[in-house]
């Protein structure tokens, strides 16, 4: 019978299949872990007794609560807190005991979770990969069934392999087209959430195909599968192909050699069958996408930044709109922004900071802004600062940082004040997500930064730069 | 954990639709390393003013929610990031039902391996009690029912397995853990391909 790729992938991890009473048993090939959703596991299986089943199988970072200043004079990092400290010392303490890889302040591998394990190449087609973090879903841009679990979640996995999960629906998102000049992954995923709303995938593996899902890069690819969760989704996915080959072949953990072959044909086997069928269908007209922002509180309220904020149609909207100080009828380009952030797993890869980059250059921002660029991770770092990048950013007056979640989540001491606009290539752009009172607009990595130079929400195709306008 | 067959309490209603967990639970709290005393935290910026009194205008702040245990929330509640600190704060805090139409997947299945009642309703039943705030209530679990003050009944169906540790206390670790051979013929197979 025809599957879905999904299906391929749920199948060959099936450890028991689920009954009427209980859910299935499923493998997990890779087990990603940070410093902030796993303290309680550690200390459940050492009250339990409880030792790891495949400590070969994980892979731990420190992101979240670590400080993106270097090093104090003292050679101390600069913590928001004693909490965040104990944190991250509590997962190196508890890597060292358990016999975790851990890529931490020594290593010239640590990053955001979501960047660092594309980049080793832990990240494989047909894998399943959980993580206690809900942007997981960023690894399906290989082929990988990858989804976020809770805490409790991240025990199982430490002490069995397994988890327990029921088989969740399908929705196959067709892209058809090309997107136009000037509009990126970023913007399409915004479009996307937009379209089928912030619960539109509850309960689905979204699978996101057609020909302007294959022109996309990895790097692209994984900011749409990134945001799978933004709607809702358990996970998002996109077939393997020569793109994603290319680009994981000869990384660190990848098959070598005839390995690499027999991988390869392998891997060319997951796509969806002809024929196959999904829960539900969506299709997308790429053509129609414009350089697209957030205006509310939460990711499916987006829209074109040149079309009219919609007006509240309820109390939970008229709040969004209240908080957002967005008005009804006007546009979203234009907005007076006080800070900008690129970044996070959604966009702080080497691509994400060429864009900006090729924005900024030559140029600087608007006088009153503050900018932050903080790449995805200590690789992504080296090769922005082998081409320049970052002199392009400090020249035009941003920050350069060092690697790590920083003002996506704000849980390092990298936020706004309140009631400050933020344009952000995050992922969420809740209440209080960038600091309590801040105001988030999601953009893409173009977006941010012309509207860093403008000092307003602006379009990035007016900042073309010379050798894109010749 | 402990066997939860019935819960009878008063509700208290939160009607915003697509409540997150940042707002659940604000993320620059996550840096605790246990899942104890997040109580405090639960809602924190919504609850509390700048000043660090409580906010009238925050609905559970009000003397009729004192003591509720039962939340009926807008859709989409517990949408966002995968962290565990929202069943526990909102635990910690009193909460020990969630009553919603659609609640979303990480947090329900969160929810109720922490003994958190994450149970999805019918629109339209769900509709009237976000109408109703106070009205007193009992959960039964094992019928899979909620019982209304008139003796009416709104029913609700659960996942059968987490309903079936719910009402046993049974902990999902240990049943996987039981699976241990399964688990080593699934690796022995994969290590054979």
């Amino acid at each position: 019978m025809a599957k879905t790729l999904f299906e391929k992938i749920w199948d060959a991890h099936v450890v028991a299949a689920e009954t009427a009473d209980t859910p299935a048993i499923l493998y997990v090939d890779l087990h990603l872990v940070h410093e902030v959703t796993s303290p309680q596991a550690f200390s459940e299986l050492r009250e339990r007794g409880l030792k790891l089943r495949r400590p070969d199988r994980m892979l731990a970072t420190l992101d979240h609560s670590t400080p993106t200043l270097p090093v104090n004079a003292d050679g101390s990092r600069p913590y928001a807190s004693a909490e965040a400290q104990a944190q991250v010392a509590q997962l190196e303490s508890n890597c060292r005991e358990f016999g975790v890889e851990l890529h931490g302040w020594d290593s010239a591998e640590r990053g955001i979770v979501h960047v660092i394990g594309p980049e080793l190449g832990a990240t494989q087609p047909g894998m399943t990969i959980v993580c206690g973090d809900s942007h997981t879903s960023t690894h399906g841009a290989f082929g990988a069934l990858a989804f976020g679990i809770g805490t409790t979640e991240v025990g199982h996995v430490m002490a069995t392999q397994c988890l327990l999960q029921r088989r969740p629906k399908t929705m196959a998102i067709h892209v058809d087209g090309a997107l136009p000049a000037g509009v990126g992954a970023k913007d399409l995923i915004l479009h996307i959430i937009g379209s089928i709303g912030v619960d539109g995938g509850t309960g689905h593996v979204l699978e996101y195909r057609g020909a302007a899902i294959e022109a996309l890069s990895m790097d692209e690819r994984m900011t749409v599968c990134n945001m799978s969760i933004e709607a809702g989704a358990r996970a998002g996915l996109i077939a393997p192909d020569e793109t994603t080959f290319e680009w994981l072949k000869g990384r660190p953990r990848v098959p070598q050699g005839p390995s690499w072959d027999a991988a390869m044909a392998q891997w060319r086997t997951l796509k969806s069958d002809d024929g196959a069928r999904y829960d539900r269908e969506v299709r997308i007209d790429a053509a129609a996408v414009k350089p697209t922002v957030t205006y509310g509180t939460h990711p499916g309220m987006a829209i074109a930044m040149d079309a009219p904020v919609p007006a509240a149609t309820n109390a939970q909207e008229r709040r969004a709109l209240d908080y957002m100080q967005s008005k009804p009828g006007q546009p979203m380009q234009g907005t007076p922004v006080d800070v900008v952030f690129v970044g996070s797993c959604t966009n702080s890869r080497l691509s994400d900071l060429r864009e900006a980059a090729r924005v900024l250059h030559g140029r600087h921002i608007a006088s009153g802004v503050r900018m932050l660029v903080v790449p995805g991770s200590e690789a992504v770092r080296r090769d922005a600062e082998r081409e320049g990048l970052h002199h392009v950013f400090t020249a035009a007056g941003a920050e350069w940082r060092v690697p790590g979640c920083s003002m996506c989540i704000a849980m390092n001491g990298d936020l706004a004040q309140p009631g400050q606009l933020v344009v952000s290539t995050s992922n969420r752009n809740f209440e209080g997500r960038q600091g309590k009172g801040a105001r988030t607009v999601l953009a893409s990595p173009a977006t941010a930064a012309a509207s860093a130079i403008a000092g307003r929400i602006a379009d990035p195709r007016e900042y073309a730069t010379q050798e894109q306008a010749a | 954990m402990k066997p939860i067959t019935r819960l009878h309490s008063r509700t208290a209603v939160l009607a915003d639709e697509n409540i997150d967990t940042d707002r659940i639970i604000p993320a620059r709290f996550l840096t605790t390393t246990t899942r104890e005393g997040l109580g405090r935290l639960c809602f924190h910026d919504w609850r509390y003013q700048a000043d660090g009194s409580d906010n009238p205008a925050f609905p559970l702040n009000g003397p009729e929610a004192r003591g509720c245990s039962i939340l009926v929330a807008g859709n989409n509640f517990g949408c966002g990031s995968s962290r565990e600190h929202a069943p526990w704060a909102l635990l910690d805090y009193g909460i020990q039902a969630v009553l919603c139409s659609e609640i979303a997947d990480i947090f329900r299945g969160n929810a109720l391996k922490n003994g958190l009642l994450a149970i999805q309703l019918d629109e339209l039943e769900h509709r009237w009690l976000l109408r109703h705030p106070g009205i007193e209530l009992a959960i039964d679990v094992r019928g899979q029912f909620i019982e209304l003050p008139d003796g009416g009944r709104i029913p609700f169906t659960l996942e059968p397995f987490a309903r079936h540790c719910l009402l046993n206390g049974v902990d999902q670790l240990g049943y996987l853990l039981q699976n241990e051979k399964l688990i080593t013929h699934y690796e022995q197979q994969e290590q054979a391909a």
